[in-house]
């Protein structure tokens, strides 16, 4: 019974744990998804620039707020425009760059399959 | 011809790779963000630099007017530079100027306002820098051309006189 009320105690402290852990992490989610844009390839997760260090507060002020991953890129996107995204959304400037390894898989799949699996058979 | 079908669908399939890359290094690969579309101002609470309170945006920036709004730091060189622009349009008739004191130490900014003379009509001051991301600013020195409480013009960096000219067009 002793240790059993150990575990519990161990248990609640490490859910804490968890509650916190889950802010952070969609906090560096998104500031990772950010180009930092007066920097030369860096995220703005990575970058220490006045720019990054700011923008890195509004995004847990935002979450705090309670506005969820998409709401916050869509804010950004309004003020700075869809480069400060690293994922590119799909529309038919970038549905090469998506489709295109896809396409090549496909490709080199079928090449594997003709020269192997036909040929053994 | 067995082997031939293949190699000629692999060849055409790498050409066109090779042609779409080939015009895309073409392409200038300088980012320059779009600095003239009218975008709707943020509102946002801002603090006072001289006073402890806080103040909405938008209740600086009245309609049927012309606002410069110009984030500035003392430690910024290049405000430095801009500042006889910013004191000259301060001088004509029917624009406001508004300072956002950017990340600065309060009496260091007072003193460089005593030493180069005051433009702002009402300055605000963003110690964390998150006032001038909600603007959709990059970093100082940077000014934003406001009318009817709309972003009209983003300039990013220093004032000059050939924006000078362009603003007095704006304005009049």
């Amino acid at each position: 019974m002793k240790y059993f009320r150990y575990v519990i105690v161990v248990l609640f402290l490490l859910n804490f744990n968890f509650a916190n852990a889950k802010v952070d992490d969609l906090e560096t989610k998104i500031t990772k998804n950010l180009r930092c844009l007066i920097c030369q390839g860096q995220s703005v997760y990575d970058s220490d620039s006045d720019f990054a260090v700011s923008l890195k507060l509004l995004v847990s002020k935002k979450l705090e707020e309670g506005k969820n991953e998409k709401q916050i890129y869509d804010y950004l996107k309004d003020k700075y425009g869809e480069w400060i995204l690293y994922d590119p959304k799909f529309d038919k400037s970038t549905y090469f760059l998506w489709l295109l390894p896809i396409l090549l898989f496909i490709t080199g799949g079928a090449i594997i399959f003709r020269l192997f699996i036909i040929k053994k058979k | 011809m067995k082997i031939r079908i293949p190699f000629l669908f692999l060849t055409i399939f790498f050409l066109a790779i090779f042609l779409v890359f080939y015009k895309g290094l073409q392409n200038s690969n300088i980012y320059v963000p779009n600095n003239n579309i009218e975008k709707e101002l943020p509102n946002f609470q801002a603090q006072l630099f001289d006073k402890d309170s806080e103040i909405l945006l938008k209740d600086i920036l009245k309609k049927d007017k012309f606002y410069l709004i110009n984030i500035w730091a003392s430690w910024c060189v290049p405000c430095r530079e801009e500042h006889s622009f910013l004191i000259r349009l301060s001088n004509q008739k029917n624009i406001e100027i508004v300072g956002l004191n950017y990340k600065d130490n309060r009496q260091n900014a007072k003193n460089f306002l005593k030493e180069l003379d005051n433009p702002y009509q009402i300055i605000i001051s963003d110690k964390d820098g998150t006032n001038s991301i909600e603007l959709g600013a990059y970093g100082v020195p940077e000014s934003f051309l406001i009318y009817n409480q709309k972003i009209i013009k983003k300039i990013i960096g220093p004032l000059n006189n050939k924006l000078f000219i362009e603003i007095k067009k704006i304005i009049k």
